[in-house]
């Protein structure tokens, strides 16, 4: 089957300059024309700017180059303990939010109780509404309860943001775990806590870790809630980036976007291996 | 397949002697159980001697697979007794049975490695790695399985599955071994030789084993006793010969082997009217070129040929009858004989007697 299938696309390719051939290419092109002018386009400037001196229109490439604004950008003091508090908070967002979420989600995927999916539905509210409305009643409500200019408000709104992922994403890993094999352990003298850990746990651990890593660069990136409960006593990454975006030339925002996205890339390489490479990927026979 | 023993040194082997014969093997007395309002299963009772295998076989629906469920821990009856070797255990979670289950997709942990999953019931008993490592290794031996032991599930073939779900059941030394169609998702040719492995293996290592099917074929071959279920009761529980040769209901006789079922009684070898069910094996239809005692003219309607055999439709003036031949190649529209050696009847279900006619 499969081979016919590729043989025919093989005698497809062969014959040349069929109108279907044509069309075909000509969208292919086109796909690659707009995917390239909009995602690695403004890369690509961004990657050019950051070394750029004078850049005059209609120049395509930069008058000169130099390395000053990586230098303004490093030797700023408060941009180091932006980064601290970035991979500060981030981490502890992570943990804090699976401490709450992963336990919900469990219960979401194996238990049936009244208003299971309402609560469900519900957890998209933070996300339906524009953030900054509800940040602003967020911090009505912080100001009374003396949470401002805190770690543990500026935690709250990080957690916030991660409780759809976290939830959802390992309810659906948890779900997908066949009931049988949890049986088949049971059966061969687990307890249900050893169930959990040796067979439940395991075979959803590839959903989990996608959802620590959404909610890690969700954390990593909150800029509107931090700015707002957090400026000026902690200022994060991304909330530092907008007071460089209006202090300096474009160019420092250039190189501080590219230092933002060094540990996003990163964590998204080392989990891909992971996730391609995990259980849920290998076919096995459950119906 | 290299049979030896190697389960069968532990004391908590069921071949130790040791215990009395009557004290052994599986009883169920008075098992009731409703799901949503219906009863699923209803009053049912079974007995097990030690070392035998039955089957428990009927269509879907009829409570099977509910029953094992019980035996093995993962439903809780609303009432009656299940007794593994003298030992009440209704009341014990799956984990603290002294039953081990081969499941239908064999259920193996796909992140662990064969001797893994075989040697994952010996870490809970927290048995030391070098004898885990010796039993795991004498089981898979066992199943000859022994060069995949570092594979993953998901990287060896249906019926190796099948063997590796078997050795991890047999490896925790069970009192009791629970198949649910432990064939049901291998191929034709696999099954035959997979079910004789098991057959080997159980009588090798007399287990006692119940198995769930709907496939009447693998319960006949396979099995010392069959119950046969329909709608949560057992209607007959007897051995595979007694089964097909003395059914005591008419759904037996339906749903074991093939029968003509018509109304009426059978009188002089003919079928006349009358209000009871008659039940007639195809190999009692006999057929022949000459008139011989008890026959009837008839006409040859269809041929199916079923390889060794052909399965005949005749035409006679009282009925339309079929038949199994494996003499002579018969043809659509040949004229022939056909008497009635043997018929069941059947009122309200039960089997009344057997009527002979023919010779």
């Amino acid at each position: 089957m499969a081979i016919n299938a590729g043989s025919r696309a093989a005698s497809r390719i062969r014959r040349p300059l069929t109108l279907d051939s044509i069309v075909r290419s000509a969208l292919v092109g086109l796909f690659v024309v707009l995917m390239v002018v909009f995602i690695l386009g403004p890369l690509l400037w961004l990657g050019v700017r950051a070394f750029a001196g004078n850049w005059t229109f209609p120049h395509l490439l930069p008058d000169d180059w130099t390395l000053r604004w990586w230098q303004v950008v490093i030797n700023d003091g408060a941009l180091g303990i932006a980064v601290q508090n970035s991979l500060f908070f981030a981490p502890l967002t992570v943990l804090v939010s699976a401490i709450i979420c992963l336990p919900a989600a469990y219960a979401f995927a194996r238990f049936e109780f009244p208003g299971r999916r309402f609560f469900l539905i519900s957890l998209f509210a933070t996300n339906a509404f524009p953030k900054m409305g509800l940040f602003v009643t967020l911090a009505a409500l912080f100001y009374a309860l003396n949470l401002m200019n805190s770690v543990l408000g500026i935690l709250v709104v990080h957690v916030l943001g991660t409780v759809v992922f976290m939830t959802w994403i390992p309810a659906a890993a948890f779900a997908a775990v066949p009931r049988n094999l949890e049986e088949a352990a049971r059966d061969a003298g687990a307890s249900k806590l050893r169930v959990f850990a040796s067979v439940t746990l395991p075979m959803a651990l590839p959903g989990i870790i996608v959802a620590a890593v959404m909610s890690f660069l969700a954390s990593f990136d909150e800029a509107q809630g931090t700015y707002l409960v957090g400026a000026p006593a902690f200022m994060t990454m991304p909330t530092q980036m907008y007071s460089l975006v209006l202090n300096y030339p474009t160019q420092v925002a250039a190189v501080f976007s590219i230092l933002l996205a060094i540990p996003s890339v990163a964590l998204m390489l080392a989990a891909h291996k992971h996730i391609l490479g995990g259980q849920l990927a290998e076919g096995f026979q459950i119906k | 397949m290299t049979i030896h023993e190697p389960l069968t040194e532990s004391p908590a082997s069921p071949t130790n002697p040791g215990t009395p014969a009557s004290r052994g093997g599986l009883s169920i007395r008075g098992l009731h159980k409703s799901l949503g309002g219906r009863t699923i299963i209803d009053n049912l009772d079974l007995s097990v001697k030690e070392g035998e295998l039955v089957s428990l076989l009927g269509p879907s629906g009829c409570g099977k697979t509910t029953t094992l469920r019980m035996i093995a821990g993962f439903l809780e009856p609303d009432s009656g007794s299940i007794e593994v070797e003298g030992q009440e255990v209704s009341h014990l979670g799956a984990e603290n049975r002294p039953s081990a289950m081969v499941f239908q997709n064999y259920a193996l942990w796909p992140h662990m490695t064969v001797a893994k999953n075989v040697g994952f019931p010996l870490k809970l008993r927290k048995m030391s790695k070098a004898q885990t490592k010796e039993r795991v290794e004498a089981v898979l031996e066992l199943v000859s399985l022994l060069h995949h032991k570092d594979s993953k599930p998901a990287r060896i073939s249906g019926g190796e599955q099948q063997r590796v779900a078997l050795a991890r059941a047999l490896v925790q030394e069970p009192k009791l071994l629970l198949l649910d169609e432990p064939l049901s998702n291998l191929d034709a040719k696999l099954r035959v030789k997979v079910r004789e492995d098991i057959r080997k293996i159980q009588q090798e290592l007399g287990i006692t084993t119940v198995i769930v099917t709907h496939d009447q074929e693998e319960a006949m071959s396979m099995s010392d006793r069959i119950a046969v279920m329909n709608a949560g009761r057992i209607e007959q529980y007897s051995t595979p010969e007694a089964l097909y040769a003395r059914p005591e209901t008419e759904f037996v006789a339906t749903f074991i082997g093939s029968m003509n079922r018509l109304a009426g009684s059978l009188v002089d070898g003919l079928i006349t009217e009358g209000p009871d069910i008659l039940g007639i094996r195809p190999e009692d239809v006999v057929l022949a070129d000459a008139p011989f005692a008890g026959a009837v003219p008839a006409t040859v309607e269809r041929v199916v040929p079923r390889g060794h055999f052909q399965e005949v439709y005749v035409r006679r003036a009282d009925a339309q009858l079929r038949s199994f031949v494996s003499s002579e190649l018969m043809h659509p529209g040949q004229r022939t004989y056909a008497g009635i050696r043997k018929a069941m009847t059947f009122r309200d279900g039960r089997l009344l007697g057997e009527a002979g006619a023919a010779r």
